[in-house]
């Protein structure tokens, strides 16, 4: 932790200027948390008011009088095509997808992390390298080969497949952040360890797993992230069904014709996010300790 | 022969996930640049006629519009991004009460889907809706912020929306890379006398170098890949004004059936990737190799 | 219960792909209607598939205008995966025929006797090399006028028969301090008003030339330039708020006396009704200037599926489609008129009436023409092409000559 609000010269400055420096200090903080607010702001109210007060009222006012109708609608009336089931039946699916597909990447992530950070050999560098280019490859160049591979191997339309999917994608940032993470690791600890007779699985399940809680916390929040937020390969690769969440998200929303009822669109939005922002409010301050704890040192 | 095993674990465990990129990201690769050189239109076809698609994507205006729309968005996205981000990790650094709070405030739009925040923003940054009207509304009648719907400027909007997404995630790796530097520098520094901003400038941030790094790669990487948030907020207008490449390629291969076109801009983008991305990768094995 | 619903897909999706048992008719249904006026179309159907012993499984995807539901469907060919039946128009139709994954349902055509009902025109559209392979829902207008009756009233202004009379009642209400014309800045918006433009200035047999055949004298003649010359007038009739506006705000606005007029196809008139107005009295229509009639029609696409369940869904569905019952109930709900010439129009209000004897008349003298700007005239390629220069003109000051170069250049450039 760095501190200065202490240190000698402020002290000098007297307790006035101090005062003072520590409000313009908050007040940044809270103007900046004014920018990041607004967007989840105008959602809520808007979720809040009625279709008549969103036409009529101003975009920043507060709601008169709140209803909650919105929510109940988009959780489970609000049609998506000729089904008015709201997102319920979808939200299923997207937990169905995204944890399995984040435990699995997960799970690769440590253990090439802890092979390439500890178990070098002639070219684990290069595989690196290309796992971390494939980071960087645009989705939309994927979609249409990787449609033919799920068909071979006849998991089309299906959870599993996009599971599958995540997962292939995912693997480059996981073995990312594990490697990135285990670097930091001394390597005579292998070694010692290597001479009491352990070997490549007892060590990485004894010594490696235990230390590994705050860089899996990272790895884990980014993917479900990552995995429950995406849109191209949920519409893509599913079929009647399978649809994820997001699918449903933007059939609510973004219908092209008809009356929008712009409550239910925003309060569907909230719903749809509820886990990731979940995921972030209660583990936001592993997430800091987690990338504190190595994982950015590079 | 058990030994012999045991030595090949480490490969064995890294296999698949290599077998995985190889084929799915290096065997793709190679099918679009394979593709691109052929006349597929509404499916992909394999008859290679040479380089017209190439000729047509450099030949097309509204390709150019996108690649210096890149350009534009990216250098700003990613700088502004940085430098609020920074800005942000060191006050919040400064031992704030209510820190917890403050940093989930900063940290949630990552956790929200653009399908629908794009909305919000759109209402926010219209003149007629928004902050323009609002501002109007207290009494400053001469106020003006129409960048949406001007052209020149509309690109401006989705470096708002961009780093509104981004700037909380990067403030959380400095924020990390600030509490990982080492206390007894700076207690030392202090005793010399030495003034906060020089402890700032001279000693923390370039022992951070590592964290810029990756907070640009993880930049650019959701910079070449914006695409939801072009399609939420503007949807490539007005005209096509905010078309972006990965936004131009969805069009040319989904809704304009013309598969060949796509392919050789989607190569000509994942050219921009590597010119940035080999630079990043080379310097990281130089660096582990010391 | 969610996890009951998802092995029930799942296993009905192993037991279709595994087994050529029959189960009845079966269908699984690709398509982008979901706001709730168009789901309530659709439920129509599926109540008609269900209550003929068939199962409906709904594959909604929306967004785009469709762009969202093609990226699907490409992913789902791709993977041996297609679904039964999919939302699709125009040239797209024969494009995927092309490809070799349509099925042929000229058998249910030839039963249902679908040549005589169908104007010749929309029946062209549903043909691929002289079979039948896909059964159209409706026909949209596109080249409508909706305009406030109020403000017409208070400013003295009649409906306007010619492009003249357009600019004049125009820059009346413009010195009156209302806005001219109601307008989203999106390129689909900016392209629909370009189509209805250059139909009225052009007339049928410039429009045919320009956008059917892309024949380059057309496209770059002095015709032209005047189309462009009248779309930066109408630039000007829009209010500065435009940019991304969504067409059903921009209908909102007519509807709210904040507007005079809009220009858009007759999905339209479906805000109007929801909101209680009523044709003729708070609010008019009227084709846009000149001779023609500009037709979207929405089809289903059958594609080539194996198992005799699916393609008994898929003739019953094709069946469907076209009768009566449901051509009539669709289309009062959707704002559009039946394909079909045969059904009785007593129950549709009188926008419809007018956009049948229209279609009607227009078929007799050669100048019902497909609409460019929502795909029935042209590949996605060439009127993308199209629709890019139009929206770049619109949203600049470009100048018509230039816009016209350009025009040429990328239709070229789209082959």
């Amino acid at each position: 932790m760095t501190d200065f609000s202490t240190n000698q010269t402020t002290r000098k400055q007297g307790r006035a200027g101090q005062i003072a420096l520590r409000w313009g200090l908050y007040l940044i903080l809270c103007l900046f948390a004014l920018y990041y607010l607004m967007p989840l702001f105008v959602m809520l109210t808007t979720s809040l008011k009625s279709l008549e007060e969103i036409r009529t009222g101003s975009l920043l006012s507060l709601p008169r009088n709140i209803t909650f109708d919105a929510w109940s609608t988009a959780w489970s009336k609000a049609c998506t095509g000729i089904q008015c089931e709201g997102l319920r039946p979808y939200f299923w699916n997207s937990l169905l997808l995204s944890v399995p597909a984040v435990m699995i990447s997960t799970l690769l992530g440590a253990l090439n992390g802890y092979v390439i950070a500890q178990w070098k050999f002639k070219g684990s560098n290069l595989i690196f390298s290309l796992m971390l280019f494939g980071c960087f490859i645009p989705f939309q160049v994927v979609l249409l080969p990787m449609a033919r591979v799920l068909g071979i191997l006849n998991m089309a339309g299906t959870i599993p497949g996009l599971i599958f999917v995540h997962v292939v994608y995912g693997i480059g940032f996981t073995t990312l952040f594990f490697r990135n993470y285990y670097v930091t690791i001394p390597q005579e600890l292998v070694k010692a360890a290597k001479v009491d007779g352990a070997g490549f699985v007892r060590i990485f399940w004894s010594i490696f797993l235990p230390l590994s809680l705050p860089i899996i916390v990272v790895t884990v929040i980014w993917q479900f992230t990552q995995i429950w937020n995406d849109f191209l390969f949920g519409v893509s690769f599913s079929q009647a069904g399978t649809q994820p969440v997001t699918v449903a998200l933007n059939n609510i929303v973004n219908s092209t014709t008809g009356v929008k009822e712009y409550n239910v669109d925003m309060a569907a939005a909230i719903i749809a996010a509820m886990p990731t922002l979940l995921v972030y409010v209660v583990a936001g301050k592993y997430f800091i300790r987690g990338l504190t704890a190595g994982s950015v040192k590079g | 022969m058990l030994k012999w095993f045991e030595k090949q674990v480490p490969k064995i465990v890294l296999a698949p996930s290599f077998i995985a990129i190889l084929l799915f990201v290096y065997g793709f690769i190679v099918w679009t640049g394979w593709v691109s050189l052929t006349r597929s239109r509404l499916l992909p076809k394999y008859d290679i006629v040479g380089f017209i698609q190439y000729e047509r994507l450099f030949d097309s205006p509204r390709w150019d519009t996108a690649m210096s729309n890149l350009f534009i968005f990216g250098v700003l996205f990613i700088v502004i991004s940085m430098f609020l981000g920074l800005l942000i990790a060191i006050l919040l650094d400064q031992k704030i009460r209510v820190e917890g709070v403050l940093r989930t405030i900063y940290l949630y739009p990552m956790a929200l889907s653009l399908i629908v925040t794009g909305t919000a923003w759109k209402w926010i940054l219209n003149p007629g809706l928004g902050i323009e009207s609002v501002v109007q509304g207290w009494g400053f009648e001469n106020f003006k912020f129409d960048w949406l719907i001007n052209p020149d400027y509309a690109i401006y909007t989705v470096v708002i929306a961009g780093v509104w997404q981004a700037s909380g995630f990067v403030m959380a790796l400095f924020l990390a890379g600030l509490r990982s530097v080492d206390d007894e520098v700076i207690k030392a520094a202090r005793v010399d006398g030495i003034p906060t901003t020089r402890i700032y400038s001279a000693i923390i941030l370039p022992s951070m170098a590592p964290i810029f790094l990756s907070a640009f790669i993880v930049l650019a990487h959701l910079a070449i890949k914006s695409f939801d948030l072009v399609i939420a907020l503007t949807g490539g207008g007005p005209g096509y004004a905010t078309d972006l490449p990965a936004t131009y390629m969805y069009a040319l291969a989904f809704s304009r059936g013309d598969i060949g076109q796509a392919a050789s801009s989607a190569m000509v983008m994942m050219m921009v990737v590597f010119a940035i991305v080999v630079p990043y990768l080379y310097s990281e094995l130089r660096a582990k190799n010391d | 219960m969610f996890m009951k619903t998802t092995l029930a897909a799942t296993t009905a999706a192993l037991t279709i792909m595994g087994t050529a048992s029959f189960a009845g008719p079966q269908a699984e249904v690709l398509h982008y209607w979901t706001s709730g006026g168009e789901a309530k179309s659709v439920a129509v159907l599926q109540k008609e598939f269900a209550d003929n012993g068939g199962t409906w499984t709904d594959m909604p995807v929306a967004g785009g205008g469709g762009d969202a539901a093609m990226t699907a469907l490409r992913a789902r060919v791709l993977s041996g995966n297609a679904p039964t039946a999919v939302q699709l128009k125009g040239p797209a139709i024969q494009e995927w025929y092309e490809e070799g994954v349509l099925a042929d349902i000229s058998s249910v055509a030839e039963a249902n006797g679908w040549a005589d009902v169908l104007p010749a025109n929309i029946a062209s559209h549903m043909k691929c090399e002289g079979t039948w392979c896909a059964a159209p829902v409706n026909v949209h207008r596109v080249d409508w006028i909706w305009a406030s009756a109020d403000i017409l009233k208070a400013n003295g202004i009649a409906l306007p028969t010619t492009w003249d009379e357009f600019n004049a009642a125009a820059d009346k209400l413009q010195a009156a301090g209302i806005t001219p014309l109601a307008h989203g800045g999106q390129s689909w918006q900016d392209a629909t008003v370009f189509e209805a433009v250059a139909l009225g200035i052009g007339g049928a047999d410039f429009y045919k030339k320009a956008f059917v055949e892309l024949d380059d004298a057309t496209l770059t003649s002095d015709t032209m330039v005047a189309v462009f010359d009248q779309m930066r007038k109408m630039r000007g009739y829009v209010d500065p708020n435009f940019s991304g506006r969504d067409w059903n705000l921009a209908t909102a606005m007519v509807m709210n006396g904040e507007a005079a007029f809009q220009i858009m196809g007759d999905w339209a008139k479906g805000e109007f009704m929801a909101a209680g107005k009523v044709p003729g009295e708070d609010f008019l229509c009227i084709s846009t200037p000149g001779d023609g009639f500009l037709y979207n029609v929405d089809s289903f696409a059958m594609f080539d599926v194996d198992g005799a369940d699916k393609k008994a869904g898929q003739d019953l569905l094709a069946k469907l489609v076209v009768g009566k019952t449901f051509q009539k109930t669709f289309n009062l709900n959707k704002g559009s008129i039946p394909a079909r010439t045969d059904v009785d129009l007593a129950d549709f209000d009188s926008c419809a009436h007018l956009s049948a004897s229209d279609m009607a008349a227009s078929n007799d003298n050669g100048s019902l023409l497909p609409s460019y700007a929502h795909g029935m005239a042209l590949r996605g390629a060439q009127s993308g092409a199209i629709t890019d220069v139009v929206t770049a003109h619109f949203n600049s000051d470009m100048s018509s000559a230039d816009a016209v170069a350009m025009l040429s250049k990328a239709i070229k450039n789209s082959m």
